[in-house]
């Protein structure tokens, strides 16, 4: 095989990786911190990608027009995602984590129809920002700018995020949060604002990512729930709560696709199933996670 | 009847218990004590199954049970009462018994009778002897805290044990409960010959029933022996001097 | 339960349920059926979310294997009714036993994702492969049992072959459903609800909490093999989207919506959610939200389902008229 048609395969792999990467960050972080899995997370980036076709049928799509738009989606998910979280996620956190579950579940359900409502079942679209459209040829294959934006911008939020994680006050606080938050609140720190906090920027990053993809991909019902199978399985092989687990996780993930359908055309559907419950069968913590 | 030699457990470096070695008779009535922290929860646990120790043996009644599933060593004839109250809560008093005599002779393979209807004597006559006779049809989860932990004992009771260790039998308990329940734990042990190993703070109780006392500090035994002989033990007054509760007359 | 025990509830309704074919409409015994095989599947999953307190999203690849395995023998490989449907049974079994084998290692929230896995892959094997399958054109036309031996008896000969397999099948889900009940109100299910209230204690009873739980696995998968095997005959073909994972949670929202700390909760639930997607799917499309608003109701409001809640009034009612007295 042409050498460059193997560097194309693993671009293209690492364009799905880093989209990945910064949708599945937020929901391993949610995780991380509050031991909820989020099923709506695939709807949150849903909600994104529409709110930012929306905006731009209403700024005009000018230069700068794309990126009002993608930050309107993403504040927007994140209120929604704070509203969600006050008025509902409260009142279930001392309860069985299956009330938690189908809470998502119902979420899923709800915002999928009001999305088709508001927005109807067609497929929608946007076009690149005039800025990052065109390509460029690196090792004879032909890689366009925005996949490349795509695959710095990914990793460059995701790892601010662990900067905050890791480096600041309110980084340590709420991974203190992750490990005892009884103890937490008996130290006076109001745990309540960090779960808030933390959710607010989970369903951020998540309307983030879905306005980001929207010049790679169409807007249609049902991508909800296609990107947070992948999701789940990026954070699973990874390790749920690790945030450099996610990271390899996605990489993992992107290249596999990429390479496996060579192989196996009917690969996807089948095997990415198949890696999940091997990774959960012989190390469930995935490869960073914690052993449980 | 209960033979530990050699025991040692460490958790990523720190040793929770170092090079244990103690043997308790059978139908004696021994005591674990030590500081928080000394490792008596680690020892239960060992002795249980709950954890896998790094070295050294269990042995009850000759047999080597060491490091065993638990719900094998329960099998074997060892009953163990927990410091936190760990019962059935949404079973009623009576289920809640009834389920272990079910479990105890073997009923888990029967998927045809009725539960309800099966070992209801046994489970009446063991309410009675301990005491919650007239709570019988009481949901476990509103039980006041003494009478869960006689509901406790009464769930190690029904598994016939030969040994029973009590995790702290007397923790957050009144004068009058503490009382009544040290009644009622020697008479268990009279009436089934049972040979018993509990910790406890309460030195009071301590020195009331136990015939061998242990002292635990640091995951090491530092005295065993006589309740006169520990008491008197430079060690342990060292290690309990600022608490005082070593000095009873 | 405390309501009506002197009346016999479950008798009345299966009389009602076998009455509707002389009494109702087609539709009406195409709902019934339903209905029942609906019952049955839901209370399957309640001997593990209800009994054991195990979460399975993933219930619905043990209807799917069973619904395929009978609707492959019966139509590919011509095999009679009384054959099929055991064999589903006991394929559903062993599928269940090696699957839950892996998924009772692993505690809650990787139990729950393991089950999910393997009913997408179930699904995926069911969706591509073509030859055994029919891949994601499925297999339609699934031939009924014989069912002549029925004409022989009075009141069964003027009715259609599809009432008379919707007596059959009804007969063959109320014995399940007994076989059930009978498990649940066994001392094995006494085991299995101890687990779910306080396993480490049950294990201190003497219970090796894993075996149990596998074994209710397996219980659970096979019982809802025979209502998927049941199911597949009744739609007249089995197709891929009866094994995607929507259908667990749909399944799960009936035993949640009946109550699932009482036997007979999923069956009501079952029912409730078979009429209102019939009556709500009349006005609107958007049955994923009205089902998702049931759900915010029950998690928030009822979490006792409905038979939780009828539960909850009678109490309280008796409470007030002991207080009377």
């Amino acid at each position: 095989m042409a050498a460059s048609f193997l560097f194309g395969q693993f671009m293209g792999g690492l364009t799905t990786a880093m989209f990945l990467f910064l949708i599945a960050s937020g929901l391993s972080l949610v995780f991380g911190v509050m031991r909820l899995v989020n099923f709506a997370h695939g709807s949150f980036y849903m909600i994104g990608a529409y709110l930012a076709w929306q905006a731009i049928q209403w700024v005009h799509p000018t230069g700068a027009g794309f990126w009002i738009a993608t930050l309107f989606a993403a504040c927007g998910v994140g209120v929604l995602g704070g509203v969600v979280e006050r008025l509902f996620f409260r009142s279930l956190y001392g309860r069985e984590e299956l009330y938690q579950l189908l809470f998502t579940y119902a979420l899923v359900l709800i915002l999928g129809d009001a999305a088709k409502f508001l927005w109807g079942t067609g497929q929608l679209s946007v076009s690149t920002p005039p800025v990052l459209a065109g390509s460029v040829v690196i090792f004879g294959s032909t890689q366009p700018l925005y996949n490349l934006f795509m695959m710095v911008v990914g990793p460059s939020i995701a790892f601010f995020g662990w900067l905050v994680l890791n480096k600041t006050g309110v980084g340590r606080m709420v991974r203190a949060a992750q490990m005892d938050r009884e103890m937490l609140d008996a130290l006076g720190a109001n745990v309540g604002h960090i779960y808030l906090g933390m959710f607010v920027f989970s369903s951020f990053l998540a309307g983030l990512s879905g306005a980001l993809v929207t010049p790679i991909q169409s807007i249609v019902p049902g991508m909800d729930v296609l990107i947070i199978v992948q999701a789940f399985i990026v954070v699973v092989i990874g390790g749920l709560g690790s945030f450099w687990g996610t990271f390899w996780g996605s990489v993992i993930y992107g290249q596999v696709l990429s390479f496996g359908i060579l192989i196996f055309p009917s690969f996807s559907l089948f095997s990415v199933f198949a890696l999940m419950a091997v990774i959960l069968i012989v190390r469930p913590w995935g490869l960073f996670g914690r052993p449980l | 009847m209960l033979e530990i030699a050699n025991l040692n457990k460490s958790f990523s470096g720190f040793r929770a218990v170092s090079d244990v070695n103690l043997t308790v008779e059978t139908q004696q009535i021994a005591a674990v004590i030590g500081p928080n922290g000394a490792g008596k929860s680690t020892l239960f646990n060992l002795i249980t199954g709950h954890l896998q120790p790094d070295s050294g043996t269990v042995k009850l009644d000759g047999r080597d049970i060491t490091g065993a599933a638990p719900h094998r060593i329960v099998r074997m004839g060892v009953g163990r009462s927990f410091q936190r109250t760990n019962i059935f809560v949404k079973l009623t008093v009576f289920e809640n018994i009834q389920a272990a005599f079910l479990v105890h002779h073997r009923q888990g393979r029967n998927f045809w009778g009725r539960s309800e209807a099966l070992y209801r004597d046994e489970t009446a006559a063991l309410l009675a002897s301990i005491g919650l006779g007239g709570q019988a049809r009481t949901v476990a989860g509103t039980l006041s805290y003494g009478n869960q932990k006689q509901l406790e004992l009464g769930l190690a009771l029904a598994s016939d044990p030969q040994v029973l260790l009590l995790d702290e039998p007397t923790a957050g308990m009144s004068a009058t409960e503490t009382h009544e329940t040290i009644s009622l734990l020697e008479k268990i042990a009279s009436e089934r010959a049972l040979t018993l190993l509990f910790t406890e703070h309460d030195m009071e109780v301590v020195f009331q029933i136990a015939q061998k006392i242990a002292v635990l500090h640091q995951g090491r035994i530092i005295a065993d022996g006589r309740p006169e002989d520990v008491r008197n033990d430079v060690e342990v007054k060292r290690v309990y001097l600022g608490h005082g509760e070593v000095e009873r007359a | 339960m405390n309501i009506g025990r002197r009346i016999p509830w479950t008798l009345i309704v299966f009389l009602a349920f076998a009455t509707i074919p002389w009494m109702g409409s087609r539709y009406n015994v195409f709902l019934a059926e339903q209905i029942a095989i609906d019952a049955l599947f839901a209370v399957s999953l309640n001997l593990l979310l209800g009994s054991t307190g195990l979460v399975s999203f993933g219930h619905v690849a043990y209807f799917g294997v069973g619904a395929y395995i009978c609707a492959i023998l019966m139509k590919t490989y011509e095999l009679p009714f009384f054959i099929a449907f055991p064999a589903a049974g006991v394929g559903t079994a062993l599928f269940a036993l090696v699957s839950g084998f892996f998924c009772v290692r692993l505690i809650k929230l990787y139990f729950a994702m393991l089950t999910l896995a393997f009913s997408q892959i179930v699904w995926a094997i069911v969706y591509k492969w073509n030859d055994v399958t029919g891949g994601d054109q499925g297999l339609p036309e699934i031939p009924f049992p014989n069912l002549d031996w029925m004409n022989s008896v009075p009141f069964l000969s003027d009715l259609k072959v599809n009432d008379q397999f919707y007596l059959f099948s009804l007969a063959i889900i109320a014995v399940a459903l007994a076989i059930l009940h009978r498990i649940v109100r066994s001392p094995f299910g006494r085991v299995l609800t101890t687990i779910r209230d306080n396993p480490e204690r049950a294990a201190f009873l003497g219970i090796n909490v894993r075996a149990y739980q596998l074994a209710a696995f397996v219980v659970a998968g096979t019982f809802a093999g025979f209502a998927g095997a049941l199911y597949g005959i009744f739609s007249r073909g089995v197709f891929a989207d009866y094994v995607f994972w929507s259908k667990s949670a749909e399944v799960m929202i009936m035993t949640i919506l009946g109550g699932m700390d009482f036997f007979w909760g999923p069956p009501v639930g079952a029912l409730a959610l078979v009429w209102l997607n019939q009556e709500i799917t009349d006005y609107t499309e958007y049955w994923p939200f009205v089902l998702g608003t049931i759900l915010l109701f029950l998690l928030f409001v009822f979490p006792g389902g409905i038979v939780g809640g009828l539960n909850a009034l009678w109490l309280r009612v008796r409470a007030r008229s002991r207080a009377r007295a």
